[in-house]
């Protein structure tokens, strides 16, 4: 008895130092852009004027609506063109099928660094260059397998004979998809597109490679501004970032989950 | 409604021939049991006549139109598959509406034949669920019923009651034929389950190995089987092995055994005698035949009572036969017990070697 209760203590204590780990500085952070001084010196005086003039940064709010236009972008187009791609390997059988599939893991683990540069050179060399289009099929690139393989592993969980069922009552390729696989598909559909637009928001190396001075992300502004010297309106704008980051996350994996339950 | 003619179907996967010249006639309204053990080809005949799967060679007609290039979605058939495939993300009266639905049928139309086609299932007040607040027999219905109510011209069913327990089995047995009764439409039905095949059929196609075996009416095929597999697999039987006499076989130990029934065999060729193990009488005393011509004796070597009858094993020359006697409350014998079998030659069927 008293040694389990000293090992649930343990247990317990072990989470906690865990979490202290992972969110100690998150919230320091967060805390210091409501702190009326700039060097995060005490006492704590609370205040929203680095929220206030970090509206005043039309910069930052320029990378931010760059930011956001090219998520947004980059997940429709990685949604549509992975969800396809994923309804086809699953459909189809055809030679160098298992070879294709292969080849969508190497560019997760690939270092974004080296995509990056990678991408920079090839972009220079087609005559693409960098600029906010460069990102954004950038981006595209890096998002679309993790859409592939979310969408994948939802579609393994699917009955193929529903949509034999479906043919069997006389529906053609199209209204098989659209009323009987992608409703199935749906939460992994969702879950791909939240992590496309996740890798997308959240790039910094790639887009730090493919902007331009003019035409820049979010992620990019931030470390710019850093260099210049560093000012508590980017603890705000990270608050900001970490809220948003992490409520598309809890979307993932709320989503996730239930594609693991059906 | 039309009738199906399947006229030489071959299909291979690979080097596997999954179906080799197999041809058999549907006829309109029948309701047709395709039987087999597992492998046998009997569900990869049933996907050429569905449209899944197109055969190497061969002619299929549906309502005497060639189809055998056709896909499933231009069939016009109804499917019932093993388990069910109902859409998770619909309702029961969705499901059933989807075929209606992808045709592009007026909403009130709809709406009518589904309710129609559920009370035929007797299920009109489940519109509303989910498919998987069902049970598995109202499951089935709703498969059935979804797979009627576009008013397909052949109805087929893959092995739609192995998933149910024997006891919802045997109702829906019962169920399906009432249904096919009621709306008359040409039925084909895979199965492994022989006492299904038997029950529900007009006409049962026995297949192994890609081939038919032997098609026929149940009472035919179980009375008059043309081969040991199809004796054996449909129903039990005891086999004896010896040479052709003419109307019988020589055992090897000289025993000569009279066949009623069958093609008469030229004498001295190998061949066997099919006996049904309900039409053998069993006695104590060595000398009673009851007036049978074929007689063996034997030793009991096992009893197992099933209430309304009970099943002997008897030991013969090193071959061990079945036997089913009715319980009259009466001939209990023990194991260990010498007995006398005898049979007519009418309970015999002379079957050529394979």
């Amino acid at each position: 008895m008293m040694t389990t209760r000293i090992l649930q203590g343990l247990g317990r204590f072990y989470i906690f130092l865990l979490l202290a780990f992972l969110y100690l500085p998150i919230i320091i952070m967060a805390l210091m852009s409501f702190n009326v001084s700039p060097f995060y010196q005490l006492p704590f005086e609370w205040t929203t004027e680095w929220y206030a003039s970090l509206w005043q940064n039309d910069q930052l709010i320029a990378a931010t609506w760059n930011s956001l236009e090219i998520a947004v972008i980059t997940t429709l187009i990685s949604v549509v063109l992975g969800t396809a791609a994923s309804l086809a390997l699953y459909r189809y059988d055809f030679r160098g099928k298992k070879f294709l599939q292969a080849l969508l893991f190497p560019p997760i683990a690939i270092p974004w660094l080296i995509t990056g540069t990678a991408m920079l050179i090839f972009f220079f060399g087609v005559g693409i260059g960098r600029g906010l289009f460069a990102i954004l099929l950038g981006h595209v690139a890096l998002a679309l397998p993790y859409v592939i393989v979310v969408v994948s592993a939802r579609l393994q969980t699917f009955a193929p004979e529903l949509e034999e069922a479906a043919r069997s009552l006389g529906a053609n390729q199209w209204q098989v998809t659209r009323r009987v696989t992608l409703p199935w598909i749906m939460p992994g559909v969702i879950a791909g597109g939240l992590f496309a637009f996740a890798v997308s928001f959240d790039q910094f190396v790639v887009s730090y490679f493919l902007a331009t001075p003019g035409q820049t992300t979010l992620p990019v502004e931030i470390y710019a501004a850093i260099r210049k010297g560093f000012t508590p309106e980017i603890n705000a704008v990270s608050t900001i970032i970490i809220v948003v980051s992490m409520a598309l996350m809890l979307l993932t994996a709320r989503f996730f989950k239930f594609g693991g339950e059906k | 409604m039309a009738g199906v003619q399947v006229s030489n179907v071959s299909r291979s996967f690979g080097a596997h021939k999954a179906l080799d010249d197999v041809s058999i006639d549907f006829a309109d309204g029948g309701f047709y049991a395709l039987l087999g053990p597992s492998g046998s080809g009997k569900t990869t005949l049933l996907r050429q006549i569905a449209g899944f799967d197109f055969p190497d060679s061969g002619r299929i007609a549906i309502g005497g139109e060639s189809v055998e290039r056709v896909p499933v979605e231009k069939r016009r058939i109804g499917m019932v598959f093993q388990n069910y495939a109902l859409f998770p993300n619909m309702s029961v009266a969705d499901n059933v509406a989807f075929g209606l639905s992808v045709r592009g049928e007026a909403k009130a139309t709809i709406a009518t034949e589904v309710q129609r086609a559920l009370d035929l299932v007797q299920l009109g007040k489940l519109g509303e669920r989910r498919p998987h607040q069902l049970s598995g027999g109202q499951r089935q219905r709703v498969a059935l019923a979804r797979a009627i109510v576009t008013k397909p011209r052949v109805l087929l069913l893959d092995e739609p009651l192995g998933a149910l327990d024997k006891a919802l089995r045997v109702d829906m047995q019962i169920e399906l034929k009432r249904i096919q009764r009621e709306i008359g439409i040409t039925t084909i039905f895979v199965t492994h389950d022989q006492e299904e095949a038997l029950t529900m059929s007009d006409r049962i196609g026995i297949l192994r190995d890609g081939r038919l075996v032997q098609e026929g009416p149940p009472e035919e095929i179980y009375d008059r089987p043309k081969s040991e597999f199809a004796a054996t697999f449909l129903g039990d039987a005891n086999i004896f092995r010896g040479d052709a006499t003419g109307n019988g076989i020589k055992l090897p130990d000289g025993t000569t055994i009279a066949a009623g029934i069958g093609d008469r065999l030229a004498a001295g060729v190998k061949a066997s005698c099919a006996v049904r193990p309900e039409r053998i009488r069993i006695a104590t005393d060595a000398g009673t035949s009851n007036g049978n011509a074929n007689t063996l004796k034997g030793q009991v070597s096992k009893r197992i009572f099933a209430g309304n009858n009970s099943t002997y094993f008897v030991e013969r020359a090193g071959q061990t036969l079945k036997v089913i006697v009715q319980n009259t409350g009466n001939d209990r014998l023990a194991e260990g017990q010498d007995v006398m079998l005898s049979w007519s030659p009418e309970s015999t069927v002379l079957i050529a070697a394979s």
